[in-house]
């Protein structure tokens, strides 16, 4: 059995993709649609990575991000956010509530394969 | 008691009389007498002479003593009574005269003393007029000299309690677009005098900004003030600087002086702006990721044709939605969502302090003040801060059993400072109240419409909950905007300081002489005494004087000093300025007289003044009238002052005179405050030359160049 990744995206788009690329390295993937999705699927499947939209219906992924930081359970997830806001601020928001990386979109989908590869490693 | 000669000789008078009397009757009767008879009469006479003399000396005696009462009642008296009055003229605070003597004498001692109490009371009623008079005098120019110095905005002058003691047009004018009264109201039901600003600026807000004052003033700047920005019932957005009113030597504060603009509008196009370029901005960042990834991700050689249709179909679809943003954004013109809030500079150690005692007053808790980076200037809305941290520290206390509170602040990377409200919690994780970031703040004196997200944001900072493990700590951290941290420079000066820099504008002519060191020029050293401020509203010149420097001399003797009959009346309060009264200026020649000769005695001079555009105003006003132009060079001791002594708060002629060791003689006379003015100026030529300023061409441009530090602030 593979290491499960999540993907919370809510534009489908961008989610065609990601999982293609993330099968192709090699994981289990899991897709959540909004926050809550997110946050219920990290409980439920424990996925030991989440790329993690900033902004989503229903929960922001700094809301997630938090949730998960204060959760004993899954304190342990690696958070890489995905984000199309690049303000300093929006960086340091996103680190401040607990992102182990923070990407700003668009990205270079090598680049993250690399990035998600150091961060399981 | 020494005997009074001219009393002795009044007692003697009479017996004199009497004996020169008996003598003449003795001679006349001797003279008709023949010979023998005045023989024989002889020893008659000897044996009577001394029942003669006895005779004699009876009546002289009694002469004596009638003449000597007649003197005391009559002449001695009086002369005392004189004695007493002129006493009682020159000291009023003498004692009333004894009243003795008889009738007449008692009468007039007591008319005497009811003059001298009827005068010690009006001397009494006088003194506490003019102390009356100063005092209320003083007050207006406090305030006046602050309302005129910023009359291009809406200016207001309130008492502690916020009523509106003074306005200005242009507040009538704001006022009368907040209002949401009836036309015909015209906002006059929030303008008034006596009326309170309050309907319009909330009272805390109007405190904090006295508090933030305070505080400055405890650390030592002088005239500070304050800087807010608050929405009204009417939905405008005002941006108000507080500058504190104090009484004449007296640390209290009387009042403030506001100076509001409405920047609704600038606010909402600059703020619909930003909001269009970040949604393109966002938007356009997640369609171009989804297409870059798709693109990628067709490289891919080993792709199977459902899978390579389904990214194609991404990329079609993303430059569609692209399209589509782009031409709704292009038409998109009214949205207003977020406002990007204008922010006052503050030392962020300030901050903390005023946020502390804020908690302390809304939780009754005593908050500590941790570690505070005291360089540290922040870009904020205090108040709205202030608020925030007190909502927090509130639901803290409330929920999570008391924990003691510290607050932090640190600069972090990137133009950014920390500013943490820190509480222990152990190995646990942090846990936020419900609802804390996004929930309206509710504080026993009041909802807020804000939460402390929104606070955040209007920063354009943000706030999150974090947990240091270390240390067992939580805490809410605000990411704030540091400023650069310059001070602003206060205004002072006793008449409101006019800078139009139109009036220095030189002809070409004139700039042949930038090239000359300053001590070879020739100047007119002048000064005008007005009716009042404000020359385009019908404020006249009074008073002319002028002095000349010439090659480093000051030429007292070739002066110039006019009265000048303005046409028109001379307001009561402004006679404690310049001592002239109407009566003075009767009589004397107007000002389209005075000018040409001015004129001429200022030719082929540089002209010199303190505040020297406020003077240069009234000049120019009569240009059109008379014909008479000043189009030499114009220097400002007092912007010159501040090139010279730039640390030095205050650039007044007196302050600059004592500095300088130059004695101030006849201030607030045309001719005295151009001497003054003459004698600074000369002081000032080596103070310039330390710092590099030779020549006329360099004290003008320094001079600008100050001009536009003390505008910048």
């Amino acid at each position: 059995m593979g290491t499960k990744v999540l993907i919370a995206d809510d534009e489908p788009n961008i989610v065609v993709s990601l999982s293609f690329l993330m099968k192709r390295e090699g994981y289990d993937v899991l897709v959540a649609r909004d926050g809550v999705e997110a946050l219920e699927t990290i409980r439920a499947e424990r996925p030991r990575l989440v790329l993690l939209d900033a902004m989503m219906p229903r929960l922001t992924g700094f809301d997630v991000c938090e949730a998960v930081r204060a959760d004993e359970n899954v304190r342990d997830t690696r958070i890489l956010m995905l984000t199309a806001k690049g303000r300093d601020s929006d960086i340091a928001r996103g680190l401040g509530a607990g992102a182990d990386a923070y990407v700003t979109k668009p990205f270079s989908t090598r680049d993250l394969a690399a990035r998600v590869r150091d961060m399981l490693a | 008691m020494k005997p009074d000669p001219r009393r002795i000789l009044a007692a003697l008078a009479p017996g004199a009389a009497l004996a020169l009397w008996l003598l003449g009757g003795a001679l006349l009767l001797g003279a008709t007498l023949s010979p023998e008879a005045r023989a024989a009469l002889g020893p008659l006479l000897t044996g009577t002479a001394t029942l003669i003399a006895g005779w004699w000396f009876l009546a002289a005696a009694a002469g004596a003593w009638l003449a000597a009462r007649f003197y005391e009642a009559h002449v001695g008296a009086t002369g005392r009574l004189a004695d007493a009055t002129r006493l009682l003229a020159g000291d009023p605070s003498a004692p009333s005269i004894m009243p003795h003597g008889a009738g007449r004498e008692r009468l007039l001692t007591e008319a005497i003393n009811a003059l001298a109490d009827e005068r010690r009371r009006l001397e009494a009623e006088m003194a506490r007029r003019v102390e009356e008079a100063s005092r209320a005098v003083a007050l207006e120019r406090d305030q006046l000299g602050a309302l005129m110095a910023e009359l291009s905005q809406s200016v207001l002058v309130c008492n502690l309690d916020g009523r509106i003691l003074l306005y200005n047009g242009q507040a009538r004018v704001l006022f009368r677009r907040l209002s949401r009264a009836p036309e015909s109201a015209g906002g006059a039901e929030l303008i008034g005098l006596g009326r309170s600003i309050h309907s319009v600026i909330d009272r805390a807000l109007v405190t904090h900004a006295l508090e933030t004052i305070d505080r400055r003033r405890a650390r030592g700047e002088a005239a500070a003030s304050s800087q807010f920005v608050t929405t009204t019932p009417a939905g405008h957005l005002l941006r108000v600087s507080l500058a504190p009113v104090r009484s004449e030597g007296a640390a209290a504060l009387s009042g403030y002086v506001l100076l509001v603009d409405d920047i609704t509008d600038e606010i909402a196009a600059q703020s619909r702006r930003d909001q269009s370029l970040t949604r393109l901005t966002e938007a356009s960042r997640a369609s171009l990721a989804a297409m870059r990834a798709a693109l990628e991700m067709l490289d891919f050689p080993d792709l199977e044709p459902a899978e390579r249709e389904s990214f194609q179909r991404v990329v079609r679809d993303e430059v569609g939605a692209l399209s589509a943003r782009l031409a709704t954004l292009a038409s998109e013109t009214s949205e207003d969502l977020l406002t990007r809030w204008p922010l006052q500079e503050m030392l962020g150690a300030d901050l903390v302090t005023a946020a502390a005692q804020r908690i302390e007053a809304v939780t009754g808790r005593a908050v500590a003040v941790g570690e505070v980076d005291e360089t540290l200037w922040l870009n904020v809305d205090s108040f709205a801060l202030t608020q925030a941290l007190a909502f927090l520290a509130d639901r803290l206390t409330r929920e999570q059993d008391q924990p003691p509170l510290t607050l932090r602040l640190a600069p972090a990377a990137g133009g950014w400072g920390h500013l943490d409200l820190v509480w222990p919690t152990g190995d646990g994780a942090a846990r936020g109240p419900r609802g804390w970031r996004t929930e309206p703040m509710r504080l026993e004196d009041g909802v807020s419409p804000l939460s402390a997200r929104d606070v955040a944001e209007r920063h354009g900072g943000e706030i999150w909950l974090a947990h240091e493990r270390t240390r067992g700590l939580s805490f809410f951290r605000f990411l704030l905007p540091l400023a650069s941290g310059l001070e602003t420079e206060p205004a002072t000066g006793e008449r409101p300081e006019y800078y139009d820099f139109d009036l220095f504008a030189a002809s070409d002519a004139a700039r042949a002489l930038d090239d000359r060191a300053l001590e070879t020029l020739s100047y007119t050293v002048f000064d005008t005494e007005t009716t009042g401020l404000d020359p385009a509203g019908g404020d006249e010149i009074i008073q002319m004087g002028a002095v000349r420097v010439v090659n480093g001399k000051l030429l007292r003797g070739e002066r110039f000093d006019q009265l000048v009959d303005p046409g028109r009346s001379i307001p009561e309060a402004s006679i404690p300025f310049h001592g002239i009264r109407p009566e003075m200026v009767r009589g004397q020649p107007r000002i389209a007289e005075v000018l040409p000769a001015f004129h001429a005695f200022a030719a082929d001079t540089v002209l010199v003044g303190h505040n020297v555009a406020f003077d240069m105003r009234f000049l120019q006003m009569k240009e059109g009238a008379t014909g008479i132009r000043f189009d030499q060079p114009v220097l400002d001791t007092l912007l010159l002052a501040s090139v010279a002594q730039p640390a030095e708060e205050s650039h007044s002629l007196e302050a600059i005179a004592t500095r300088l060791g130059v004695a101030v003689t006849a201030r607030h006379s045309a001719a005295g405050d151009a001497l003054t003015t003459a004698q600074v100026f000369l002081k000032l030529f080596p103070l310039l030359r330390a710092r590099g300023i030779v020549t006329l061409g360099q004290a003008l441009r320094a001079a600008e160049a100050s001009y536009y530090a003390r505008l910048r602030y």
